[in-house]
This record gives structure tokens, sequence and C-alpha cells, in this order.
């Protein structure tokens, strides 16, 4: 072997220059933002693209974060600090499984990040799930706040009563959103196409069925509270709900303590106020079954009692008993779950998530956020855990020796999307996008100021 | 995608408006005196793993205007810029600190706080303690996030 033909590995050998680490996130909501904002701080000078489905970030921060809830939104100003770091770049506009494949990515990386969250709804799995006018809660959040494809949304508010499955704080987002009155959500950040159609609603009940009972109850206090203090608004609980709840008080730790307490003092106060509206809590019932021609017109509902020892953890088990309601609208919200946006990414399609042992998909692949979690918990906790899979990350890239070679990163990726012709939306595109935005709402806001 | 099926048509600048407004009045009822004859408090910091950072902050200011002025260095903190719409700005106190402070939690900082890791019963959100030449030299404890991210 010659001299010459060995000279490059030498070279390579004792070379210097340090490997620049290459990272790739997929979905640029809260869990990716998060990660990136600790790998930026961690990292020297590392290169950190955020990939986005859509041409816009900020995932369910945007999208899922109710319109009534603007401050919520302020994490936007951290996200958008960190996306002005000049080592990330968020690429909007591209899609996972369809422009680009996940070993595309692993190639062009050193790191995956899977990051993109939960879009799909859980069924209910009953007859007449698919009758005119039974709506997934996802669709209404994602029609209220301007998700393209839920921008017309088929949704009929003509009818005086809805009945809601679930009581987690989507399923009273939602309900807060139809019983609001007009006047207070024009000042929100409402898409107009849901507050022209909010504003012919006809609805006058909500009830927000639950599977189990008061002390086992989703919705979070802040939400409730809302709910108690919404205006033209009474909130009616069925009394047989809450029998034998407050013996439990003692036992509580604070957070469902105070849960539990606004209740019962609610309940204690509750009378027929003159009032236009009613939300309705309703416990211990499963959805069985819903009725209706060319519209949902009833809903039959199985009586639960609760079983096992453990209060909070106790299961919801099916009597006999059976109750119908009439409703003219249906909303389903048991929950979020995720998709498998590629073929070669391990997914437990039963919990709607992806497979992973602690944060780790694979070598060099790692999940964060809901995706990874499942749909709960707020902000703090998928900023909790997408700080843990960043210093996971960083650990491993020592001792699994991630850096050990050059990788191509987007000027690889590029070449692919230029070959489809994708449209990749830059950052400062999104803020041109954003500025028009803004210009357009001011104007609206201006008219509505000499209107009123 | 038709870029314009992403707009949003409606009064999104509404937020900042009435961010801005609640923002601006809150400044002038913080601001008793002249900028420049504020005096200035020094308050302490302990993050979970032991680090103790002493910062500086003007009568009127928030605790989390403390950790905001100075960059001191916590992943998160302050999310929703003390909106009382988050718990990330969560301190524990010293028992005798939180009882002698002058404003209770309203139950809207309680309800965040129920949010809260590590949530105890001397927690408070540091956006709603407002600094007073009688907090000088307190000391706060910065809890860890879920995975200790902070320390």
């Amino acid at each position: 072997m010659s001299f010459k033909t060995s000279f490059p590995i030498i070279k390579r050998i004792f070379s210097t220059v340090p490997i620049k680490p290459k990272i790739c996130i997929v979905g640029a909501g809260p869990a990716g933002f998060y990660t990136a904002q600790h790998l930026v701080k961690k990292l020297e000078k590392p290169e950190i693209d955020i990939y986005e489905r859509l041409p816009v970030p900020f995932g369910l921060v945007r999208f899922g974060v109710a319109p009534d809830h603007p401050d919520v939104k302020n994490v936007i100003h951290t996200f958008t600090k960190t996306a002005q770091n000049p080592n990330v770049r968020f690429l909007g506009n591209i899609n996972l499984g369809s422009n680009v494949t996940l070993e595309q990515l692993k190639n062009a990386y050193h790191v995956v990040l899977l990051t993109y969250g939960a879009e799909q709804s859980k069924t209910l799995n009953i007859p007449g799930e698919n009758i005119n006018n039974v709506i997934e809660a996802r669709k209404i959040v994602g029609w209220y706040n301007g998700i393209p494809w839920d921008t017309d949304l088929n949704i009929d508010l003509s009818g005086e009563k809805v009945a809601i499955f679930g009581q987690g704080n989507v399923a009273i987002d939602v309900a807060r959103i139809l019983l609001t009155p007009i006047d207070e959500l024009k000042k929100t950040d409402i898409t107009q196409h849901a507050l022209d159609a909010i504003s012919t609603s006809k609805i006058k009940t909500i009830s927000l069925i639950g599977r189990r009972g008061p002390l086992q109850a989703a919705f979070t206090i802040k939400e409730l509270r809302e709910m108690l203090k919404l205006r033209n608004c009474n909130t009616i609980w069925q009394p047989q709900d809450f029998i034998g709840v407050s013996e439990h008080l003692p036992t509580l730790v604070r957070p469902r303590k105070r849960l539990t307490e606004l209740m019962l003092k609610s309940l204690k106060e509750q009378n027929d106020s003159a009032c236009n509206k009613e939300f309705k809590p309703i416990f211990h019932r499963s959805p069985l079954k819903i009725l209706g021609k060319s519209k949902v017109e009833e809903v039959v509902l199985g009586v639960n009692e609760l079983k096992g020892d453990d209060i909070l953890n106790q299961k919801s088990s099916l009597t006999d008993i059976r109750e119908s309601i009439k409703c003219d609208l249906v909303v389903s919200s048991i929950g979020y779950k995720s998709v498998q946006a590629d073929k070669d990414i391990p997914f437990d399609s039963h919990r709607g998530i992806v497979n992973h042992f602690n944060n780790k998909v694979d070598k060099g692949v790692y999940v964060s956020g809901w995706l990874g979690t499942g749909p709960t918990g707020v902000i703090l906790t998928t900023m909790g855990n997408a700080f843990a899979v960043a210093d996971l990350i960083l650990q491993d890239m020592k001792e699994e020796n991630l850096l050990n070679n050059n990788k191509g990163g987007f000027e690889e990726i590029i070449k692919l999307l230029n070959k489809q012709n994708v449209q990749v939306v830059s950052w400062q595109d999104w803020e041109k996008i954003d500025q028009f935005e803004q210009s357009e709402g001011k104007k609206n806001w201006e008219t509505e100021g000499e209107d009123s | 995608m038709a870029l314009n099926n992403i707009l949003r048509s409606s009064l999104c600048v509404s937020r900042t408006l009435k961010f801005n407004y609640f923002k601006n009045n809150h400044r002038i009822v913080s601001t008793g005196q002249p900028a420049l004859n504020k005096k200035e408090v020094e308050i302490t910091f302990v993050k979970a793993n032991g680090e103790r950072i002493k910062a500086k902050g003007k009568i009127g200011d928030s605790l989390l205007d403390v950790v905001v002025n100075n960059n001191i260095d916590l992943d998160g903190f302050g999310a929703c810029e003390g909106t009382l719409t988050c718990s990330t700005c969560h301190l524990i106190l010293k028992p005798g600190d939180y009882e002698s402070l002058p404003d209770k939690p309203t139950d809207e900082e309680l309800d965040m706080l129920d949010l809260a890791y590590d949530l105890t019963d001397t927690s408070r959100l540091g956006c709603q303690i407002y600094l007073s030449e009688k907090l000088d030299g307190l000391e706060v404890k910065v809890p860890a996030t879920i995975n200790d991210a902070r320390s």
C-alpha cells in the first residue's frame, strides 16, 4: 500500500476539528422546542433542525390551547428565542412518512428525536358513533383554533342539548367555548368561521359525562373554576353522584382535595338561578349507544358502580341500569392518540404511542412529549420530559459514541425535498405569516372597536 | 397545502393588546417611586443541587422579575410570563417567611400550584411575590422539575 492512499486515514485520525453534532427534531410543538432549548444550551455549536409538517410552528400551543387562554401561549416567546438561535433551524411544511423517511433522517443526522405529538382521537367503539353530528372533540378544537383540515367541520349547533363524553380538560375547553357569551368570545383569537357559527348557536345545556366519580374526575381545578364563573351559565351537579364523597376528604392529597372541595361547595350552593345556559357534569355513566336518523337524537348510558380499594384508582363496572338522554350534538372527548408516521417507527397501536424504553426508541432515535408519554399532563409535564430526554441524548452522545462520523444533515435532506418540489417554510417565512396574521387581526379588532 | 388555509382571519391580535394592557397597568401600580430612588433588596435562590444564586431586585418587582432581569439560568422558569397560567415559577419558602408575607395566595395561585411538582405547604409562585424592604435577604428554594433538569 502506498503512502499516498493511506494518507487520508492518517489525516482523519489526527484531525482536531470536532464533529458537529447534527440533531433532527420532528415536530415543532412544546416537546420539540423544549428539547431544542436544552440541547442548544449544552452543546457547542450543534446543528439542530426542527422539522414540522405544517408551515407554522408551535404545535398544540397554537392549535390546542383554547383561544380564550391567550396567556398560556406566552411560552411562544421562549420558543421564538430558541428558533432564532443561529444553531437552530425551523423547517416547516415537511412531512415525515411522505416527504422524508425515518431511515433517511437517521442517515443524515446523528440524533433523530420524534416529538410529533398525538393528533388522532381514541374512538368510543359503540353503535351509532358515525351518526351525523357525533363529533370528536379534537376536530372541534382544530376548528376553533384554525387547523387547516378542520376548517370546514360540519357541525350543527342549531339544537339545544349537547352531550360530551369524557371529563378531561379538552372536554371542558369545548364546553366552555360553546357556552361562553359571544361578546366575550369575540375578544379571543378564535377563528372567524367558528365565531360566526357559534354566534348563531342555540345550545343551552351541555352534559359532561364521565365513567367514574367525582373523586376520579380528570379535569383540573382551574378549568372547573372557570366554568363556575362563566357568565350566564349555571353549573348543575347530580347530588346522588356525591354520596359518600366528603368522607374521603381527609385522606386526599392537596390538589385532589381542593378540587373535590370546590365541587362539593358548588353542589351545596347550586340553585335554579336565572341563567340561560346550563353545564351539567354527570358521573358514573358509560355511553353504550348513540341513536338518531338524519342526525343524533339520543344517547343510551349505562350506570356504573365503582370497584376497588384504592379510592382514586377505582375502576368503573357496568350495572344493569340504563338511562337515555336527548341530545342534538354529541362530542367524544376520551383522549388523543398518536399515529405511526413512518413504517420504521416501532409503534404500539393499542396505546397509540411510540414504543420506547425510557424515551429511547433505537440507537440515536428518541421520543419526547405526548408521542411517548401518551396525551396527558400540562405544559410543565412536557417540559420536564423534554429536558430529561435532552440530558439522555447528551449522555448517549458520549457513552454510545453517537458522534463517530460526519453526517450530511439538512444538506442531504434538501436534495430529497427538491426532487419532490417541497416548499420548505423557514423561520423568516413564518415571521411573514405571523406579521400578516397580526395585521389582519388588528384590522378586524379596530373594526370591532368602532362597532361597539 | 394552500397557505391561506392556515391563516387566522380573526382577532388574533387581541391577546397581545390585552396582555400589554394588563402589563402596563401592573407597571403603573407597582412603580411607587421614581425608578432611580428605588431601593434594592437581595434574594438568594437555592437550586435543587444546593447551588446558591444571589440576585438583586427593586422593591415592587416580583421574584419572577428578579430571575428574568438577572438572567438567572433556570430552565423553563416563568413560561407564561407571570400571568398565573402555569406553575413553572414554583418556589418553596421557609415557613417563617411564608407566614410573614402580606399577601396570601389567591385561589387562582393555589390552583396552579396544585399542578406543580414537589408541592409543599409553603410553596408559592414567584410571579405572585412582590419585593418589599422586609424581604431583603430572603432565601427561596427552586424545586427541580420532574427530572432534576435544573440541577
